[in-house]
């Protein structure tokens, strides 16, 4: 399944690049949605793959029983999907404000620093 | 010793409040601190003349060895004397130059912070204290020489200044560090005592290098000197003291200081010498040739500076006691010329030579200060200059080389016929347009200059004390106890035969000054190629680099930052797995589960429709499909905390985008055919080296130590059973309250980004809440999406 997934990663970032390198803005967005499923599929990935072991451990036990979903990879990716919410969040509404005030969603139009 | 730079510390923060409330006749009052400390210095001189030093110590980061040392020697003494006594009179006579300027109380706040950085400079006996103070008299000179900061000739003098002297301490750093380190101390005191093992080092010439550069420019040695006549755009009180008195000599007394540690070598002496020499003979030449009081004294200060160079590189014991004997004349007499170049500036608002004359009747006090100095600078019995000059040419005639005699000799018949223009010049002869309306000015503008001048002629007169302190000063410069005798008169003998020529030919020089036109026009072509051009075209070529170099890397075209970071990365990434990859590469085991194959095709349909898409719509719906089946992706393999996180996420993000975008016109094709392949290429190989990186992390990989480490002991540590929320609330909760942090300031800048609005347009929005009218007429896309907005609580109405 390593194989798959990581073919997907791929995919996923060439996808996401593509789109980021575009000129309208919302594109941009959307690159940077898809790029940020990307990293998170690709720590996940990169840690260790166990099909639906889900790393709780028994009760009254103190180690778990058998080989369980990698947990750190985990901890990571939830901290990095909250956090890519809240940039992609915040990036909409500035593009959305700057399309709305500049009145252009081309990024070769919004290239001075004072407008 | 430490109250001392206090004491004129506090006398610095008082000196606005002072101007404030008492006007420019504070001056006296806030001289009364430099003129305490010049007390209390005086009251060490018996224990420094009977070699006893004083010192303090204070530790400012023990762990770095770095301490806050001083040490009061004959050297520090002789220099502390000078910039407290000088200071204290600029001070009175600042007041009276600036009279009704509101910026007094800033001029009077530098000139004092300045004399606490010099202050501390001869004081300090740690290098590092003493480079600490040392870069701060560059700092407080440049803010004095773009005093009119309004003036842009006087921002680009005090740029220059700073620049060069700035430059220069930066060279000067690591020479003070290599010094340390080949004599294992920092403190000056220590280092005295290894000077042998630290000429012997193999730093020693670097070393040498580094730290002379550093006091060459500080102390505007050719070919840096450039930056001094033109550092004269700062009021004449600055001039007076920081580029005649005190500041340029830090430079000199930086050579003084080390030549028992570094001197005696011919090294030094072929590093030093011959760059003094040339100072001092182009200093004297372009003295002559300038029209500008001022740019004359700059000059000459140039000139007595290479002088002073010149005799500490030679450094017998005769040399070193002349430059003394020189630097404490120069210091008294330019200090007085330049304030009385001020007074007349002040009188007459002009300082060209050639517009000025007959000032002896209107201005007497003056012309009697300016005579006192000028006496002294030509060298003529009994003042101090001549005592000096006598020295100098002594010593000078002593060595078995007589070009250095020569030189000194050529250069003074300059220094005379420049004294001669500054002295003689503006007060004699008939009264010109410009000195019509003269009129003497107060005491505090002709007494500090006067009390300089009797000051040389006393010490001329009188110089038993003065050789006491002289021998005191030889004595650390040269490393053992030198005997001084100053005496005004030795007799008739070779030097005073050269005193008088130098007279005679001075005066020749003055007389037939008209003649030299023509020789000044034939070198202008020379000058025009001088140091000074150079300066100014690295200056132009530093600043058109940085501009080229910013608009290639900086050009506001976002992809192409993003092109150079996807690029260089993918380069360096292959750069590193090159020879690796075939080593440790090999066939994975095939276990594939059919729905997850197909929720990997999944993903990767949905991604390229989301490339494809044609409508914000279909792109935001194929995002959410992605991030959806991510999710799935997160249920199989063991991590249902993620899925719904994930679910809620992605939900969330669709809906916003739907919120915001729901009015926009679907995608215009922008890039050509070309840039879209181009595009697609940088992605594609892009994607494809992150696969094959990831691959290769999951080959290399044998063991999970940390995670291992989390799962073991979540329970018996943390007492949680899902190991997942244990890392985030428990192990790594610190990790979280940064993540809550992001959250929170995204929020408010969503909330600030809906709710801010620049006024025009939140009239606009009230305006067409009020009627249909204007919105009809402004049919601008901003006022469109104004209109459909759906946060903000102006337009709820609408």
């Amino acid at each position: 399944m390593d194989i798959v997934l990581a073919i997907t990663v791929g995919g996923l970032y060439a996808a996401g690049i593509f789109m980021m390198l575009r000129r309208n803005v919302v594109k941009l967005l959307i690159g940077l949605g898809l790029l940020s499923h990307a990293a998170n599929l690709l720590i996940f990935t990169a840690g260790r793959l166990v099909r639906g072991r889900v790393a709780v451990i028994p009760a009254g036990e103190t180690q778990p029983l058998t080989i369980v979903a990698d947990p750190l990879p985990q901890a990571l990716i939830l901290t990095a999907i909250v956090i890519s919410f809240a940039v992609l969040a915040f990036t909409l509404v500035l593009i959305y404000r700057t399309i709305q005030t500049l009145g252009t969603d081309d990024l070769d139009q919004l290239r001075a620093t004072d407008t | 010793m430490f109250l001392w730079l206090w004491a004129i510390l506090i006398a610095a923060g008082l000196a606005p409040g002072v101007n404030r409330v008492v006007g420019s006749r504070g001056g006296w009052g806030l001289a009364l601190v430099p003129a305490g400390v010049f007390a209390c210095l005086l009251k060490q001189w018996a224990s420094i003349v009977n070699q006893q030093d004083v010192s303090a110590y204070v530790d400012w980061v023990p762990t770095l060895n770095l301490a806050m040392s001083l040490r009061l020697d004959g050297l520090s003494l002789l220099f502390g004397l000078l910039v407290t006594g000088i200071g204290a009179l600029v001070l009175v006579y600042a007041g009276a130059y600036l009279k009704v300027d509101d910026r007094l109380g800033r001029l009077w706040a530098m000139l004092l912070l300045f004399m606490a950085a010099m202050l501390g400079v001869v004081l300090a006996d740690n290098v590092l204290t003493l480079f600490i103070f040392w870069e701060l008299t560059s700092i407080t000179s440049y803010l004095l020489i773009g005093f009119n900061s309004d003036r842009p000739e006087s921002q680009a003098s005090a740029l220059q200044a700073l620049l060069v002297t700035g430059g220069g301490g930066l060279v000067l750093l690591p020479g003070l560090i290599l010094l340390g380190l080949a004599g294992q101390s920092l403190e000056l005191s220590d280092l005295l005592s290894s000077g042998d093992h630290i000429r012997q080092h193999s730093l020693y010439v670097p070393m040498l290098l580094l730290i002379l550069v550093g006091a060459f420019t500080k102390s505007a040695q050719f070919p840096f000197h450039f930056w001094l006549p033109n550092a004269m755009a700062a009021p004449t009180p600055i001039s007076a003291y920081l580029h005649s008195a005190t500041m340029v000599k830090a430079g000199i007394y930086l050579i003084a200081r080390l030549h028992p540690i570094l001197g005696g070598t011919a090294e030094w002496f072929w590093m030093i010498a011959p760059v003094g020499t040339i100072t001092m003979v182009v200093g004297a030449v372009l003295a002559i040739r300038a029209t500008d009081l001022k740019q004359i004294l700059a000059y000459a200060t140039i000139s007595v500076l290479g002088t002073l160079t010149m005799l500490l590189g030679i450094g017998t014991e005769a040399t070193l006691t002349a430059a003394l004997a020189v630097l404490v004349a120069h210091a008294f007499y330019k200090g007085g010329l330049f304030m009385v170049a001020g007074a007349i500036d002040h009188a007459v608002h002009q300082r060209d030579i050639r517009q000025l004359g007959g000032l002896r009747s209107a201005m007497p006090a003056t012309f009697v200060a300016s005579c006192l100095a000028g006496t002294s600078m030509v060298g003529v019995l009994p003042t101090f200059g001549f005592i000096a000059k006598e020295t100098w040419y002594e010593a000078a005639g002593d060595l078995p080389d007589i070009s250095f005699l020569a030189a000194s000799v050529l250069c003074n018949i300059g220094l005379v016929a420049a004294a001669g223009l500054v002295c003689i010049k503006p007060f004699f002869g008939s009264r010109t347009n410009a000195t019509q309306q003269a009129h003497e000015g107060s005491l505090a503008l002709w007494g500090p200059p006067t009390a300089l001048g009797v000051t040389g002629l006393a010490l001329g007169l009188a110089p038993t004390r003065i050789s006491e302190l002289l021998a005191a000063g030889s004595r650390a410069i040269a490393g053992r106890v030198v005997p001084v005798k100053l005496a005004l008169w030795h007799g008739v003998n070779v030097t005073l035969l050269l005193s008088l020529l130098t007279l005679a030919g001075g005066a020749v020089l003055y007389w037939q000054r008209h003649r030299l036109k023509v020789v000044f026009a034939a070198d202008g072509r020379l000058i025009r190629y001088g140091p000074s051009t150079v300066y100014d075209w690295l200056l132009k070529s530093v600043n058109q680099l940085a501009r080229g170099q910013t608009a290639i890397l900086q050009n506001g075209y976002l992809r192409f930052y993003l092109l150079t970071m996807v690029g260089l990365t993918v380069f360096s990434v292959w750069m590193a797995l090159k020879g690796e990859l075939q080593s440790h590469l090999k066939p994975m085991p095939f276990d594939f589960h059919s729905h997850e194959v197909l929720l990997a095709c999944l993903i990767l349909v949905a991604a390229i429709t989301a490339v494809r898409a044609t409508t914000w719509l279909l792109a935001v719906g194929a995002l959410g499909v992605v991030g959806y089946s991510v999710a799935a992706v997160f249920v199989l393999f063991g991590a249902p905390d993620l899925a719904m996180t994930q679910f809620v996420i992605e939900t969330l993000t669709v809906i916003l985008f739907v919120m915001a975008f729901s009015r926009l016109p679907d995608f215009r094709r922008l890039s050509s055919v070309r840039t879209r392949g181009r595009d697609a290429l940088v992605a594609v190989v892009a994607g494809g080296t992150i696969t094959v990186l990831l691959l290769f992390a999951m080959t290399v990989r044998s063991s999970y130590p940390i995670s291992d480490y989390y799962v073991t002991h979540s329970v018996p540590e943390a007492h949680g059973r899902n190991v997942v929320n244990v890392i985030l609330v428990d192990f790594r909760a610190l990790d979280t309250l940064g993540e809550i942090t992001v959250l929170s300031v995204a929020a408010i800048g969503v909330y600030s980004l809906l709710m801010l609005r620049p006024p025009s347009q939140a009239d606009k929005v009230i305006h067409s809440a009020n009627g249909k009218a204007d919105s009809l007429q402004d049919n601008s896309p901003a006022a469109q999406h104004d209109a459909a907005a759906d946060h903000p609580p102006e337009s709820g109405g609408v």
